[in-house]
């Protein structure tokens, strides 16, 4: 068995009560990405193995000082390649932030390493978070651990992947409109999304700037926990941070739901639901009344208009964020060019991928004189409107419940060629982020090709605690599956 | 000519403000520095870096905001304008569109016919300042110095109400001046921490519609603005008369050739797609952020006009003039305040500052001399211990080196003598080497006595007190 099969919390008591050391941390580690990485591909980059001892060194020599005692301390951690490691690649699976090596590290990565866990390597995803497949990437397509010839979501999809075929312990994510949740739920791990503002998003390269946060992805609720714990932070940098007092995550780690009010959306269980997905979903429902939770269905409304408002939002704010990719500065630049325009617009048409470069469009065009009113305008005020129709639910309920997607994980090849299909994939996490709330996806089951199956649940503007208890309890009535791909794997 | 023209003429003015720091990262703002010494993930759009509003910045708005009597946006926003050029290192430049920090503002003005007229202010922005591009001559490289990029600038956009050079020059001199009182910035046109550009139309004398207008950039002196000015309200007027047709668009002046040339047709325009940075949050203003400023608000020069005469007594021709630079009326309240002789004070600066500015092609801005030493040496004058010959050489050096004028005279022993007898032995020799001045004199050509007293005065390199002189001169003389 190797240590990658561990919790984070188990590996860290071990390393504090030494039986473990954190260079053997290390080495488990990075021998379990040599062993798996050729089948799933979860990393684009993965560090020095000597430079990661150096570390492991440093990390081992406080502990044993003392300085460093949180549960994280030597534990190795994954990371989006859309956070900024200093002095690590960087290129949010894009050609034309090639050989792009930052040179300052991200806030919610510092706060990790302040607390002793180790950066292993840079996780594969969607080119610049945009899509649901982890297809996109231009380092390749990661494969999904329960099932090598499916995706394993998007855009995190390496770091869920990672975790769940254990080549690491658990990863950093980021959720623009579902890219930790998503994935989270066809790879059979856990991953959060906080609220807006609770993790710093400097370093975290845009892609819909008023939506992007940053979470954790682990095998269980715990691990989840305990990263959120340590990676939220109020920071002076990040000017749509918020100073908040209940960053303790972790005191909601309680098996009690009872009298707890989980409102169950109707619309969420219409048209275009997966029976399997469905039933499954229902019946952790079922399980949480059983624990004592109160449940109760009904309208949630405008779920139909979060996509479209979604998609208008985040193209045009990624239209402009992706602006500074120019080959003036960093990254790729064309080979050939004549004049400085030229040279834009090769670098940008060679250096950006098919899905970028169709958002891009789309976001040029929303903001375009003459459609910012009737498109942007009118996705921003039925964001608004939205957000009043959480207000309203959350005015009767502590919990939201209903699945993390609609199916389980696709074949790999099967969505690009319709993106309106894998775009409406998407419709039971982005209006999570359209209202800045607080979401969770956790294991509830298998389909019958063998696939994980995730359960969502949303909370209020920072009711992270209402949803880690809810999922927390949930996850204490089952055990957790390995997959195939685990050392441990339980068939 | 047969028709009458009218000249409509609307200002946009960008000021570069006074912060140490840059308007949304901790860099410094100082000028010069080696290429891409003020620089951090910020100012260089590097990915994943985020704007942080400096607060100083919005202070600065509002102030002169206030100073030209704007309505301050409560809530405002900063926006996304969207470009490409490599100067502009996200290839957005952060500005305000939607909800600039003021609005419907306007100072008056006086007219070249000694009249008064309010010229209104649309609006003020806030936004960043771009790069520079520096182009190597020998090869075919561009550097890209990002020690100006986000540099805070507001900029003050007039409504269409000036008419002629002389009311945009009265303009810019007003605005100028109170920005600089209010320390907002210096507002330097050559430096280009004040930079103006021109929107000009000209229609018939009488008629109510526009006509269409041209913008006109780079204009780097108050005289190159009033010479575009004339230039474009000629060349327009050429156009209509010809039957032709103005076309709007964006012109650029070549002061040494006295000439402009179209940048950018109507047609080019590109399309910003501006919209709220979600980076920045919105600002909200409350009342008391506003009376904070308000409060904070130091006397403007109306003000200021009003009390040298009313306090000092001062003439309103000095007034205006010490008034009329900040460094002016900085060292003037200063000194005053020390040696407690307004007028001698103003004088000092009306004619030898002038003076001497004038002849080392200086600024009022570039003064270095501090007003305690200026007050001194008005007391040691004043005093008689330097005549007042001597008093304009130590002035040169309270000028130029600003020397403490005490241990000036001291050192080079240039106090007046007042010693009767000294003077009287020189007199004396005086008038022996000059017998024909003496005859002179004494055959009633009274003049002649001014010659005597010169020379005395540079036999005694002229330390001696002339009254002194005069009067030992007169008594040996009527002997």
């Amino acid at each position: 068995m190797s240590l990658t099969s561990l919790t984070a919390k188990e590996l860290g008591i071990k390393i504090k009560e030494k039986e473990i050391s954190v260079k053997e941390a290390v080495n488990d580690t990075l021998d379990a990405i040599e062993k798996k990485e050729g089948k799933v591909n979860s990393f684009v980059t993965v560090a020095d193995r000597d430079a990661l001892l150096k570390k492991a060194e440093k990390v081992q020599k406080k502990i044993g000082e003392g300085t460093l005692d949180g549960p994280l301390a030597g534990v190795p951690i994954a990371i989006k390649d859309n956070i900024c490691t200093k002095g690590l690649l960087t290129t949010c699976s894009s050609k034309i932030l090639e050989g792009f090596v930052p040179t300052y590290t991200a806030e919610a990565v510092k706060n990790l390493e302040d607390a002793g866990a180790i950066v292993i390597g840079k996780t594969n995803m969607d080119e610049f978070a945009m899509g649901s497949t982890t297809e996109t990437s231009a380092y390749g397509a990661t494969k999904n651990p329960w099932n090598l010839g499916h995706v394993p979501g998007g855009s995190s999809g390496g770091s869920c992947s990672g975790v769940a075929a254990e080549e690491c312990i658990c990863a950093l994510g980021s959720d623009t409109g579902g890219s930790i949740r998503q994935p989270s739920a066809f790879c059979g791990v856990t991953g959060i999304k906080p609220t807006y503002g609770t993790v710093s998003r400097y370093g975290l390269i845009a892609y819909g700037s008023s939506l992007d946060q940053i979470g954790p992805v682990a095998k269980d609720v715990t691990d989840c926990a305990l990263i959120l714990e340590t990676i939220s932070s109020y920071d002076k940098k990040d000017s749509t941070s918020m100073k908040r007092e209940d960053l303790d995550f972790t005191s909601a780690l309680k098996d009690d739901v009872k009298g707890m009010k989980i409102g169950i959306p109707k619309d969420y269980f219409g048209e275009g639901l997966d029976r399997e997905v469905s039933e499954a979903v229902k019946g952790a429902a079922k399980v949480l009344e059983e624990k004592g939770a109160v449940l109760e269905e009904f309208d949630l409304g405008l779920v139909e208009y979060a996509i479209p408002a979604y998609y208008v939002i985040a193209c045009a704010e990624a239209s402009s964020n992706l602006a500074r990719f120019d080959g003036v500065k960093y990254g790729y630049r064309a080979k050939q060019y004549e004049g400085l325009h030229n040279m834009y617009k090769k670098s940008r048409s060679e250096g950006f991928g098919t899905e970028v470069k169709r958002r891009i469009m789309l976001g040029s065009f929303v903001l375009s004189s003459g459609y910012y009113d009737a498109y942007y305008l009118k996705a921003l005020r039925t964001k608004a409107l939205i957000k009043r129709e959480f207000d309203k639910a959350f005015s009767k309920y502590d919990v939201i419940l209903g699945p993390a997607a609609p199916s389980t994980a696709p074949k790999l090849g099967s969505s690009l060629d319709d993106p309106m299909k894998m775009y409406l994939g998407d419709i039971y996490t982005v209006s999570v982020n359209l209202a800045g709330l607080p979401g969770i996806s956790l294991p509830c089951g298998m389909d019958g090709e063998g696939l994980p199956i995730g359960l969502q649940l949303i909370g209020d503007c920072f009711k992270e605690k209402d949803i880690i208890q809810a999922a927390y309890t949930y996850e204490c009535t089952r055990e957790y599956r390995h997959s195939p791909l685990s050392d441990v794997y339980q068939g | 000519m047969s028709k009458e023209y009218e000249t409509v003429i609307g200002l946009e003015v960008h000021v570069e403000l006074a912060t140490k720091t840059k308007i949304f990262c901790s860099c410094s703002t100082a000028f010069g520095g080696a290429i891409n010494a003020h620089t951090c993930p910020v100012c260089t759009g590097m990915p994943g870096s985020l704007p942080v509003l400096n607060k100083q910045v919005v202070e600065y708005a509002m102030a002169v905001g206030l100073a030209t009597n704007c309505e301050i946006t409560r809530y405002c926003k900063f926006d996304r304008k969207n470009y490409f050029y490599p100067d502009n290192p996200q290839n957005y430049q952060i500005s305000q569109l939607y909800l600039p920090i003021c609005r419907n503002g306007g100072i008056e003005i006086e007219t070249e016919k000694g009249g008064k007229k309010t010229v209104g202010i649309h609006e003020i922005h806030m936004e960043e300042d771009a790069g520079k591009l520096v182009h190597d001559e020998d090869g075919d490289v561009s550097v890209v110095d990002f020690n100006r990029s986000g540099v805070p600038l507001i900029e003050i956009v007039s409504e269409p109400d000036m008419r002629s050079p002389e009311e945009v020059i009265a303009y810019l001199d007003k605005l100028r001046l109170m920005i600089q009182y209010l320390g907002a910035s210096d507002c330097k046109l050559q430096e280009g921490s004040m930079r103006a550009d021109v929107n000009l139309s000209v229609r018939e004398a009488g008629a109510k519609e526009f006509g269409t207008r041209t913008e006109m950039k780079n204009l780097n002196s108050f005289r190159a603005i009033a010479r575009a000015i004339e230039n474009e309200t000629n060349r327009q007027i050429d156009l209509i008369e010809s039957g032709e047709k103005v076309i709007q668009e964006t012109r650029r002046w070549d002061d040494s050739k006295a000439y402009s040339y179209a940048m950018r047709s109507k047609e080019d325009a590109q399309d910003y797609r501006y919209f709220p940075d979600p980076d920045l949050v919105p600002v909200s203003i409350s009342d008391e952020w506003i009376e904070s400023v308000r409060a904070k608000q130091p006397e403007l020069p109306t003000e200021k006009l009003a009390r040298y005469q009313s306090e000092y007594g001062l003439p309103e021709y000095d007034a205006q003039i010490l008034t009329g630079t900040k460094k002016f009326a900085d060292i003037f309240e200063a000194a005053t305040e020390i040696c407690k002789k307004p007028k001698k004070v103003s004088n000092w600066l009306m004619v030898e500052t002038i003076r001497l500015l004038k002849e080392n092609a200086m600024d009022a801005e570039d003064i270095r001399f501090s007003p305690g030493n200026l007050a001194k040496l008005i007391d040691l004058t004043d005093n008689g211990t330097v005549n007042s010959t001597v008093a304009k050489e130590v002035f040169e050096a309270v000028f130029k080196e600003d020397i403490d004028p005490e241990k000036y005279v001291e050192e080079k022993g240039l106090k007046t003598v007042h010693d009767a007898g000294a003077l009287r032995e020189t007199v004396e020799t005086v008038m022996k080497n000059n017998p024909k001045s003496v005859e002179d004199y004494k055959n009633g050509k009274e003049k002649a006595i001014g010659f005597l007293v010169g020379q005395t005065m540079k036999a005694m390199k002229g330390k001696a007190n002339p009254e002194m002189v005069n009067e030992i001169l007169k008594k040996l003389l009527s002997k």
